[in-house]
């Protein structure tokens, strides 16, 4: 590929927020005729670089070029007007109009006096359509489409252009395995067109079937680019989750107690499979994975937000069935959600409201809610976990991530739960908080609660857990003690290179 | 320059402002026309604000529990039309019709909330279809006649909207003894926190274990009690209503909890501030009577002042005022 002229290429690309730097120098090359892949961990940056792409956010510093020539995106229009094509995970299609209209929409031919002229508009779209082999017309209505016919159309739109580079992000998410054969059949003609193409998505296997590089991004910095022919998931999965690892457990461990929770071949549907594992008192069980293999949706099972397909939980040795998130609260389950301000938090509510909410209708002195009693809950939790906050007063909206995260974590405390599920307890926050929600963990599992953490940072799970589960595609692949737990052996499992039965 | 000033003054008016606008605006109309605060004015406004005060009540729970009640106006002239008639049935007599306009009034109220809070649908939707429903229903009752009580001197009915104890008027008695008690329920009951955690974040309501559905169920079966007490009231003070009598109240209802902060998007707002919100309301409806201007204003003045509410709730949350789509 040397000596051609790259079709798009990033220089030391730049993208701060107040408080955060979301893009730091980031920098590679796609080649025309290349499908490049673009991998990274949830958070990364892959979705600010592609808003920077696209003209939606404007870099703080870097240079984008379009087949080697400097180009400032001032807006998506721009970005097409410039040969750079997105296919969006979310499709953006007018579901009530016909193809044709969809794919010229603002600016469909006209005739005199502004009447569209449909003939050529008919003739155009079915000249495009021709070339991705579809089975279906100009004048089909949008709406009928299958999802993955409709994503044909969307690379139809970005073929109306002469596009110098087109980025798929997520295209496989929601089609069915005989869609995707006719997609990677559509990239690869784009592919023999010369077009660049950058493709993003978690799934490794395709990614090693269609992909020519792959760059990695790790919290907004770019990690290199290997060659798909040489390289494998280890090195890919090593390269997105790091290797700063600092190895020091931060407590010493009690010995654990009876067992509190065991789940025995639970399944969801295609989400998770089979998984049968269990956690005692005064223990703290990880569970380790990449997005999208399933972790999440055990947690929420047992939660009672989604409906097991298959399988027996108990809870102290007795069976039980979880029906809604009351009947798990009942139970002694609590879960710490994976997003604080979608799910753990009403933000307009201040903080002891927000941690007296899941008990608050037996918090009464006759029909009314107990201030006083309120207020000790709030102060004992305060204390507990140091949550800085100046007064109980104050909207959980305005608190810093971490003292949100403390909050959360406050309100299912304060429930005294059997089983406290804690899912992604650290992401977005600061150093120091971190640190001290490990500590805080810790702790739990020492004063006799059964503790599950969820999450997708390694140094997390292995400063935090007894014992550690890894998940890849649904299923459990290993359990690991923390004695015998390697980094190297945990990536394997979670690329799903480890056929070691579950234990 | 601009923007922060929207987001400061939005931000107070958001807190503590209404209170301060309602000041001044008192203030300014009185410098303009002293009649405006001569005390029978006021009391004037507040009995003839009594109605739609205590609709309004209601309606400030399904609002911060993040829906909406388009269908208390309509509800309004049904529940009036119903004890009037019931009130001339020799089998019923006031002692009964009373009871009995309650509980199909409450009815009404279980199938919005039935509708909204059980299967799902958009209460927009639900309860703009209630309203023209409702309103089929009432004519249906009367057949489309309207009803009167034939002797007004045989009956202690009259006593909800005409009546006074201590020289107050029974309705504004009526009005301000509801607030206190649906005030006590927002603020300080578990049932009134579920209500702000449903509409402020209700994905974060159902991973707390709060039974939403019931919750937006409630809403809306106290927004029905409150329609039947104004209903009540509108039946005893006229001794008579039109199938029309709740005709374009829902959204001067609206207006009054909308302007009295309660946030569209829910959550938020108080029934104090919704007391507020009416009072206000009542009182630019009474100062454009006195400034000459014909009844008929007030309509546009309502849509006004529904516009201007909800963009400066909008603008102080976006943090500017002008923001076009996309």
């Amino acid at each position: 590929m040397t000596g051609q002229t790259p079709a798009l290429r990033l220089d030391g690309i730049v993208k701060d927020f107040p408080g955060v730097r979301a893009l730091d120098g980031v920098s590679f090359t796609v080649m025309p005729g290349e499908v490049h892949a673009l991998m990274g961990e949830n958070g990364a940056g892959k979705s600010t670089l592609m808003k920077v792409l696209g003209g939606i956010y404007q870099p703080d510093a870097g240079r984008i070029y379009i087949a080697e020539r400097e180009t400032r995106m001032k807006g998506p229009l721009e970005a097409k007007a410039n040969g750079v094509m997105f296919i969006h995970q979310e499709l953006s299609l007018a579901q009530e109009l016909s193809v044709a209209e969809n794919i010229y929409l603002g600016e469909l031919p006209r005739k005199s006096f502004g009447r569209v002229d449909w003939p050529t508009l008919y003739a155009r779209t079915d000249a495009i359509l021709e070339k991705l082999r579809v089975g279906f017309t100009a004048r089909t209505r949008v709406g009928e489409l299958s999802i993955a016919n409709q994503q044909m159309v969307e690379i139809a739109r970005a073929l109306t252009v002469d596009a110098k580079a087109v980025i798929f992000d997520e295209p496989t998410a929601s089609l069915t395995d005989a869609e995707k054969v006719v997609l990677f059949d559509v990239i690869a003609d784009l592919k023999a067109q010369g077009v660049g193409i950058i493709y993003i998505s978690h799934r490794m296997e395709e990614i090693f079937r269609i992909t020519d590089r792959i760059s990695v991004l790790r919290d907004g910095e770019y990690r290199g680019t290997l060659d798909t022919a040489q390289t494998d998931e280890t090195e890919v999965t090593q390269m997105m989750i790091g290797r700063k690892l600092d190895l020091s457990r931060s407590a010493a461990t009690v010995e654990p107690g009876p067992v509190a929770l065991r789940v025995e071949g639970l399944s969801c549907g295609t989400l998770f499979r089979d998984a049968t594992f269990e956690v005692r008192e005064g223990e703290v069980l990880g569970f380790y994975g990449l997005v999208g293999a399933g972790r999440t949706e055990i947690a929420e099972t047992l939660f009672g937000l989604r409906k097991p397909t298959a399988g027996r939980i108990f809870l102290k040795g007795e069976e039980v069935t979880i029906s809604s998130p009351i009947d798990a609260i009942r139970k002694g389950i609590s879960l710490v959600p994976e997003s604080r301000k979608e799910q753990g938090l009403v933000l307009g509510m201040n903080c002891r409201d927000n941690i007296t909410l899941p008990q608050v209708a037996d918090l009464t002195a006759g029909p009314f809610v107990a201030d006083g009693a309120e207020i000790s809950i709030y102060d004992q939790y305060r204390d507990r976990l140091s949550i800085k906050s100046p007064s109980w007063r104050t909207l959980v909206g305005n608190l810093s991530g971490g003292n949100q995260q403390k909050i959360v974590i406050g309100k299912w405390l304060s429930m005294r739960p059997e089983v406290l599920i804690v899912d992604e307890p650290t992401r977005g926050i600061d150093v120091g908080s971190k640190s001290e929600i490990h500590n805080l963990l810790r702790d739990l599992a020492r004063q006799g609660y059964a503790v599950i953490v969820i999450s997708s940072e390694m140094p997390e799970v292995l400063q935090c857990s007894d014992r550690i589960v890894a998940m890849y595609n649904g299923t459990i692949m290993r359990e690991f003690t923390a004695e015998e737990v390697t980094e190297d052996s945990l990536i394997q499992a979670i690329s799903g290179l480890n056929s070691g039965a579950a234990a | 320059m601009a923007d922060t000033a929207i987001k400061t003054f939005g931000g107070l008016l958001a807190r503590q402002g209404i209170l301060v606008a309602f000041i001044l605006f008192m203030v300014g109309f009185t410098l303009w026309n002293p009649r405006f605060i001569d005390i029978d004015n006021v009391f004037g406004v507040i009995r003839s604000s009594a109605i739609l005060g205590v609709m309004a009540l209601g309606v400030t729970f399904v609002v911060i529990g993040g829906n909406l009640d388009l269908s208390v106006g309509s509800m309004l002239s049904f529940s009036a039309i119903v004890v009037l008639d019931l009130h001339e049935n020799p089998a019923f007599g006031p002692a009964l019709a009373i009871p009995a306009m309650f509980a199909l009034t409450l009815c009404l109220g279980a199938i919005n909330g039935f509708l909204v809070g059980y299967l799902r649908l958009n209460s927009l939707i639900v309860t703009l279809g209630m309203l023209s429903a409702i309103h089929g229903l009432t004519l249906t009752w009367s057949g489309g006649q309207n009803m009167d009580i034939a002797d007004q001197g045989a009956t202690w009915f009259g006593v909800f909207g005409r009546g006074t104890a201590l020289g107050i008027p029974i309705p504004v008695l009526i009005f301000v003894a509801l607030a206190a008690f649906l005030g006590i329920l927002l603020a300080k009951t578990p049932f009134g926190r579920k209500v702000y955690a449903v509409g402020g974040n209700p994905t974060a309501a159902t991973f707390s274990g709060i039974p939403r559905a019931r919750v937006v169920f409630l809403t809306y079966l106290i927004s029905a009690f409150c329609v039947a007490v104004a209903g009540l009231i509108q039946a005893s003070r006229t001794m008579g209503a039109q199938n029309t009598v709740g005709q374009g109240l829902e959204l001067e209802v609206l207006a009054a909890v909308i302007l009295g902060g309660a946030s569209l998007l829910g959550g938020s707002g108080t029934i104090f501030k919704t007391v507020i919100g009416v009072l206000i309301l009542g009182f630019i409806q009474n100062g454009l009577l006195l400034a000459g201007l014909q009844f008929y204003v007030q309509f546009v003045v309502t849509w006004i002042i529904i516009i201007l509410a909800v963009w400066l709730d909008i603008a102080t949350k976006r943090g500017k005022l002008w923001s076009p789509i996309a």
